[in-house]
């Protein structure tokens, strides 16, 4: 605190990948007969979100693997970046900070519109005054490019985030460049789904090897660092080729090349640069240099050195595989499957209702009776056990991070759900507390009463009619690793 | 002090339609259809009917709001009418609304009718619907089947015993609901099946199948009740027939938030049950009982519901049924005119078609399915789901029985 020049620093990062992988090959295998020249994309997995996540519900999950990775942290301002924020008028930071539980004087924000906004977003926490409030900065990206694109096999949803502030830093700010440019290599007008994408070989010459590369020129420039000792660079450019040029242009060594993982999960957007600078960071020896970029509407370069802080926080699993495709275009909305009158059920919510039991389904909230010590969920204002029967003595108690038990369930084939058959049952609460709740990402018989289970933030229901999505709390099944999300 | 219901009103008349998907009949219809049988047995003018009780569930489904719907069918001239509803178990609900009036003197003659029609949704099972504006926040969408089907994996972990005998017994009970129709004119699903049916059908909410599921049908049913001295002055020398019990439980919600209940059982069905044969006197329900009809909405709530109602020892069903104890040769008769499952379920009229087949049990009148001699029997209506319900249980005797 008494270096006038000291920073903030990286608390920790994290990476959040949703559980359900498609198959490439299954990809090309429906796009072949119009499509063969994505043939040399159709290699390994992609991440695709499931039915239940989006932008949104994934950042939740990001805030929590940095709330179990540094819990010891206060946040004081929350940011949000994504491209593909469920509302447009609607603070979605807010959703995920309710269902966090950050403070409610914490400053809040949503940001949006390109692939460099969260990488810009972390320079600029990092450039504050030491002393300044903790950012929690997540980026969520779930796109949906246009079936048969090289963007559909090229992209994968998931999201990433990152810590800064005081303390205990993984790593340290050096340097900071930025360059606007409305060099447009794609856009996506509000409102649209798909993106519309100039020619790559344009885009690799004229953005990535000017802009870009200018920028990270710019960048090592003012830390006075040499290009030959950064360790590792994050450089997420989605082309082929064009990473490798980008360094050898730079004078960066090839090996420092940080992988972008693309045959395993694909290019998160906005999120990509935080995902890859969390595998840097997991990577890097103490001391080594860092170098970050972000491309799109210009270039924002970000240079960090590790310290000999141990990452916090599990890194994800392998996931599922998934080989339906046409799954993923139901998922995503671009088919209109049959499903049935069930579906036609009117999911309209009552914003009053929503408000006045806000923290109940965003923090999954219930209560702890005072007299007698049981959770209950809901809180009411007459305790459930028949034993105390006390009222108003309950204070609030959030089951989001409690773990529990089946205690019963069923796989329903009727009732209606965008990924059948509906999973449900009674869950019982280590901490004492019982309700009836919805299953995610559980597979066919794998349901078993006792079967451990976790909390996880999902949409619970789309109000088409109206645009509107609800969100709940659903209970997933505890695997051996289940922190690595498999 | 209070002193219960037990003899002190009679059965006067019942009617009951035929359930089934009555694709050409309205609710209208289907009310006047019941009542006219009613007030044929009862052998009275419908002018001396002095209140009424209509049970309907889904109203929203079918005939909309209040009384006035009852009323509107039978033209009754402005009598006191009232709508009731607690789910599944409506229609015992409106018996219940009229054996109290009349056993408090406030009346000699009334009417209960229960009604519904749900054939009209466009689709099978239930109609979806919303479950309150601050529960769709939370509460999973959950349907009938589905929530009866934890009933099935919670017994099985609690008692230990493996889903396949569990579910041998299931199907054992659907098959013995199907036999029993056959035998009811007025039955919904009168077809004959299989145990090997029932566990090849294709799965609905695991692991119930589809023959595990009641059928989903429109139908309505009546009584008309008074006094046990009216009764016998308007048909000297007939059987008098009265309400020996006629009690309700409903959940708290503790079932649902609270972890002391097992998932296994119905807890309402026990408080109902205990408090039916303490008002009945009864002590051995299984001796003293010649039949019941029970809510068996799907098989596994008639299993667990065996145990409820005292008819088998705990965790001690899958024996009792596959022993045939509650076929129609058995020890005790369960669902004799097929039941929910196979008669059909038109909710608001299912509670008072249980208690029309005890009725014909008890006077002799049930045909080919009649059994030798019903001097007692219990019915269970249960509405809800089995962690959040409202369950009705009656017995209805011989008068002095």
């Amino acid at each position: 605190m008494s270096d006038p020049t000291a920073t903030p620093g990286l608390l920790a990062t994290t990476l959040y990948l949703p559980r359900l992988r498609l198959e490439r090959a299954e990809m090309l295998a429906q796009h072949r007969w119009m499509a063969p020249g994505l043939r040399g994309l159709a290699k390994g997995q992609r991440t695709i979100a499931h039915w239940d996540e989006d932008s949104v519900t994934m950042a939740v999950e990001t805030a929590r693997q940095l709330a179990r990775a540094r819990p010891d942290v206060t946040v004081g301002e929350l940011t949000l970046a994504s491209t593909t924020l469920p509302f447009a008028d609607r603070l979605n930071a807010g959703i995920v900070a309710g269902a966090v539980g950050i403070a409610e004087g914490a400053v809040v924000r949503d940001v949006a519109s390109c692939a460099r906004a969260a990488l810009a977003e972390l320079a600029a926490a990092l450039r504050r005054p030491a002393g300044s409030a903790t950012t929690l900065l997540l980026a969520a990206e779930r796109r949906i490019a246009r079936p048969a694109s090289a963007q559909e096999m090229i992209q994968g949803d998931g999201a990433a985030g990152a810590l800064v502030g005081d303390g205990a830093t993984i790593a340290e700010f050096v340097a900071h460049r930025s360059r606007h440019a409305d060099l447009v290599d794609h856009f996506r007008e509000s409102g649209q789904v798909h993106d519309y994408g100039w020619e790559e070989r344009w885009v690799r010459d004229e953005g990535y090897m000017k802009i870009a590369v200018g920028t990270l020129q710019e960048c090592l420039a003012a830390a006075s660092i040499s290009a030959g000792d950064i360790a590792h660079f994050v450089m997420p450019a989605p082309l082929a080729r064009v990473n490798e040029a980008v360094a050898k242009k730079l004078g960066v060594a090839a090996a420092a090349l940080v992988p972008a993982a693309h045959e395993t999960i694909g290019d998160l957007g906005m999120a990509q640069p935080l995902a890859m600078l969390d595998v840097a960071l997991r990577a890097a020896q103490p001391g080594a240099l860092i170098l970050v970029a972000a491309f799109g509407s210009g270039c924002d370069a970000l240079l960090l050195r590790r310290t000999a802080v141990p990452c916090p926080g599990a890194v994800p699993g392998p996931g599922k595989s998934e080989t339906s495709y046409l799954k993923y275009l139901s998922f995503t909305g671009q088919i209109e499957l049959e499903w049935g009158m069930r579906a036609e059920m009117d999911n309209k919510t009552a914003l009053t209702a929503a408000w006045r039991d806000h923290a109940r389904a965003a923090r999954f909230e219930g209560g702890k009776c005072g007299s007698c010590g049981t959770v209950q969920f809901p809180s009411t204002d007459v305790c459930v056990n028949p034993e105390c029967r006390a009222q108003k003595t309950q204070t609030p108690f959030s089951l989001s991070e409690a773990r529990a038990r089946v205690l019963s369930h069923t796989t329903d084939f009727l009732a209606y759900t965008p990924h059948p058959p509906f999973q449900f049952g009674h869950v019982d609460f280590d901490a004492g507390a019982r309700v009836l709740m919805e299953f995610a990402d559980a597979d066919a018989g794998e349901l078993e009463v006792g079967m451990a289970l976790a909390m996880v933030y999902r949409i619970k229901e789309f109000d088409r009619q109206r645009g509107f999505r609800r969100y709940f709390w659903k209970a997933t099944p505890v695997r051996d690793n289940a922190q690595q999300g498999t | 002090m209070a002193s219960g219901i037990r003899d002190k009103v009679a059965i006067l008349g019942m009617g009951c339609t035929r359930f089934g998907e009555r694709w050409d009949t309205g609710a209208d219809e289907l009310m006047v259809e019941a009542f006219n049988e009613a007030i044929a047995d009862a052998g009275i003018a419908p002018r001396q009917i002095e209140a009424a009780w209509l049970g309907v569930c889904l109203e929203e489904n079918n005939i909309g709001k209040t009384a006035g719907p009852l009323a509107q069918a039978l033209r009754l001239p402005r009598i006191a009418a009232t709508r009731v509803e607690n789910a599944c178990a409506t229609g015992t609900e409106a018996l219940r609304g009229a054996a109290y009036a009349v056993a408090a003197g406030a009346y000699d003659i009334v009417l209960a009718l229960g009604v519904e029609k749900l054939k009209d949704t466009g689709y099978g099972g239930l109609p979806v619907r919303t479950r309150g504006v601050a529960n769709d926040l939370w509460l999973p969408n959950s349907t009938a089947p589905g929530a009866f089907a934890q009933l099935a994996s919670a017994y099985a972990a609690k008692h230990k015993v493996a889903m396949a005998d569990l579910k041998r017994a299931m199907a054992h009970i659907s098959v013995k609901s199907h036999d029993n129709a056959a035998l009811n004119p007025k039955a919904h699903l009168r077809n004959k099946i299989t145990e090997d049916d029932v566990l090849k059908a294709m799965t609905i909410a695991a692991p119930l199948g589809l023959y595990d599921c009641s059928g989903v049908s429109d139908g309505a049913a009546c009584a008309i009740v008074t006094t046990p001295e009216i009764a016998r002055a308007l048909k000297p020398g007939a059987e008098v027939i009265t309400i020996k019990a006629l009690e309700v439980s409903v959940s708290n919600g503790e079932e649902m938030s609270f972890q002391q209940w097992d998932g296994a059982h119905i807890a309402t069905a026990r408080t109902a049950g205990a408090r039916a044969y303490a008002a009945a006197g009864i002590t051995d329900p299984r001796n003293q009982l010649q039949m019941a009809e029970v809510h068996d909405c799907f098989s596994i709530a008639e299993a667990v519901t065996m145990e409820d109602l005292g008819f088998s020892a705990p965790g001690r069903v899958i024996h009792d049924v596959l022993d045939g104890v509650f076929d129609r040769g058995g020890a005790l008769p369960i669902g004799i005119d097929g039941g929910l499952k196979c008669f059909g379920h038109p909710i608001g009229a299912s509670g008072l078609r249980m208690i029309y087949e005890v009725y014909l049990q008890i006077h002799g009148r049930a045909g080919e399915r009649q059994l030798p001699r019903v001097d007692r029997a219990l019915t269970e209506n249960l509405g809800g789901h089995p962690h959040q319900n409202v369950c009705a249980v009656s017995i209805i005797g011989r008068h002095g029985a």
